[in-house]
């Protein structure tokens, strides 16, 4: 089995969020990136899993400058077998999955995993659009995979509920919460990747259909009211007259 | 000339009429475009929120989500649309992506706005932690708008509703089978939410959240960690890996507020905190504040709504 997981990489949650003084573009000053959490935790330990338990090996794929490598050989640390990088700066989620698209044409690849979304754009894109380029069915927010034959059974999130559904490979899934647990790479996983040999791709040239113009923080609150635990009926009150959310 | 995708499998939805509320804003013609089985009286209600008709192509069901790329796509071309809304919802999410391949169209997902000045839309970004302004540089645009942030309008009376027969073809992925608990708020949707966390001990403590969500008529919610102990189901978990939230209000009782939980719910217009530790940091993202304990505080206030309901009679 064949599987090309895509991954992007995401300033660490704990990040303190700040912009550049023109509010144009994040400020990466101080900040430690990892593995998008979807990608890493729910798509490659899926695809890690399957290739165990089915032969067949798992390539993942990031686009993004040589600052990136850092996130690949955590990727190949936790079990990846190869890793490829586009190297263009990453551009919106459309010119992104023409990247990565491109690059699997050619590859035959069973399947194509994404994380559900990335935690710093949120945008849940790329998968559906990788599948659209390539002409191949999508299954969005899948919380269980599994592969027999030729065919994936999964579960997919719908509103209020569950669905299982069916489908041949070759597919692109966006992978949510459920589907694997977190793996936590060993020594030598992280030794032997730092000399890995990681491949570098040449991007096509592809129009971006949308571009971020500036950014802004939310107000911050102003102070909270305290109310005391034995006077919930003036809570209510608050809740009702001033706050007019009940 | 604005297409806006409607889901009414569940008759017409609170997202349903803030969509087109939305379209309203941007443009004058608004045709909507559904599926499914919902009776034309109910349909031709969008009208009041601004649409000028209602086209449903009842062969096309929402399991089949490519066949609604399709349907969305022809229903995009024969009005001459070139701005299609949705609702950014599990569909949107489904279907969106592919559309904008398909139409090259720009996709602004999450908006909460509409477009600026300077024809940018707000939408979250670093999961609720700060806001972005997205462009689109083509000429067809899709946009969809995050639940709850534009209240629906009502402008007019009912619009007239059309069957439309699209020819979408059916999708490769096969629908098995289907597992919906009945009678659930959908968290996204819900415009009250009663959340808790491992303050809370264990699930079996759950009753005192659900008779406080039941006053309300709130949904539920829980901290990351109550979920991945299996105390509580995964759709509920709320948080910078969970489901992103923005209802009127958000209470949340023995949460600690870590920074990845307070991303995804910071957006609520108001919050309270229970907590017994009066250092917790959710204090300091509250609007009320109650240092406590959940155990005797919470039935306290499913008490105290009551009343205030009862009263309300
Ligand atoms: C990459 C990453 C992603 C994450 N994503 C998320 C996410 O999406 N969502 C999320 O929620 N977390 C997320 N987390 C976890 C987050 O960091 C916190 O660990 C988590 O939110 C804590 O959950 P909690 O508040 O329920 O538990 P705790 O932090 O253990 O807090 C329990 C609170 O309950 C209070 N308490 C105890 N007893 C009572 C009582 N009787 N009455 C009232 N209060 C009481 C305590 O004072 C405490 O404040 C993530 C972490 C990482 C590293």
């Amino acid at each position: 089995m064949k599987i090309l997981v895509c991954i992007s990489k995401a300033p660490d949650t704990t990040s303190k969020i700040a912009f550049t003084s023109d509010k144009s573009s994040f400020d990466e000053n101080g900040v430690q990136f990892i593995v998008n959490p979807y990608d890493e935790w729910y798509a490659l330990v899926r695809a890690l899993e399957l290739k165990e338990t089915n032969g067949g090996n798992v390539t993942i794929i990031t686009v993004g400058n040589v600052a990136d490598e850092t996130i690949m050989r955590k990727a190949l640390a936790i079990g990846a077998d190869d890793a490829v990088r586009i190297d263009s700066d990453p551009k919106d989620a459309y010119n992104t999955a023409m990247q990565i698209a491109e690059y699997a044409k050619g590859q035959s690849f069973d399947l194509i995993m994404v994380g559900k979304e990335t935690i710093n754009y949120n945008g849940s894109q790329v998968g559906g659009m990788i599948s659209e380029a390539l002409g191949l069915p999508f299954v969005s927010l899948a919380s269980k995979l599994d592969f027999l034959g030729n065919k994936l059974t999964l579960e997919r999130e719908i509103a209020g509920g569950i669905q299982v559904v069916e489908v041949d490979t070759p597919a692109v899934i966006s992978c949510a919460k459920g589907m694997a647990e977190q793996r936590i790479p060993n020594m030598r996983g992280i030794m032997a990747a730092r000399t890995r040999q990681l491949t570098v791709i040449p991007p096509i040239s592809v129009e971006e259909l949308t571009s971020y113009v500036s950014y802004d923080l939310p107000p911050v609150k102003s102070s909270c009211k305290i109310v005391s635990a034995d006077n919930m009926d003036e809570l209510v009150q608050l809740l009702h007259n001033e706050a007019k959310v009940i | 000339m604005i297409l806006v995708y409607v889901n009414t499998d569940n008759g017409l939805s609170k997202a349903s009429k803030e969509v087109v509320t939305y379209a309203k804003k941007l443009g004058d013609s608004i045709t909507v475009i559904t599926n499914g089985n919902a009776p034309n009286n109910v349909l031709s209600e969008l009208g009041q929120y601004g649409a000028s008709k209602v086209l449903v192509d009842r062969s096309v069901s929402t399991d089949d989500l490519q066949q609604l790329i399709d349907l969305v796509a022809y229903s995009a071309e024969a009005t001459g649309a070139n701005t299609i809304i949705f609702s950014h919802d599990l569909v949107s999410k489904a279907v969106a992506p592919r559309l904008s391949v398909r139409l090259k169209a720009g996709l602004v997902s999450g908006a909460i706005d509409i477009p600026n000045a300077e024809g940018a839309i707000r939408v979250n970004v670093f999961s609720g932690k700060a806001f972005g302004f997205v462009k689109v540089n083509s000429v067809k645009k899709i946009v969809s708008l995050l639940p709850n942030s534009f209240q629906p309008e009502i402008i007019g009376g009912n619009c007239s509703v059309e069957e439309y027969s699209s020819g979408a073809l059916k999708g490769r992925v096969k629908v098995l089978a289907t597992k919906k608990p009945e009678g659930e708020i959908p968290l996204p949707e819900a415009d009250l939410v009663v959340s808790a966390g491992r303050g809370l001990k264990g699930p079996e403590n759950w009753g005192i959240i659900e008779d406080l969500a039941k006053s309300l008529g709130a949904a539920t919610a829980c901290s990351r960690p109550v979920a991945d102990i299996g105390w509580r189901p995964h759709h509920e978990h709320v948080g910078q890996t969970g489901v992103a939230i923005r209802p009127n209000l958000y209470i949340a009782a023995g949460i600690s507020g870590a920074i990845q939980h307070l991303a995804g719910v910071n957006g609520s217009k108001v919050i309270v905190v229970i907590n017994t530790d009066q250092e917790a940091p959710f204090f300091k993202a509250a609007d009320y504040g109650v240092i406590g304990d959940a155990f005797e505080v919470l039935p306290k206030l499913t008490e105290a709504v009551n009343k205030f309901k009862s009263s309300q009679n």
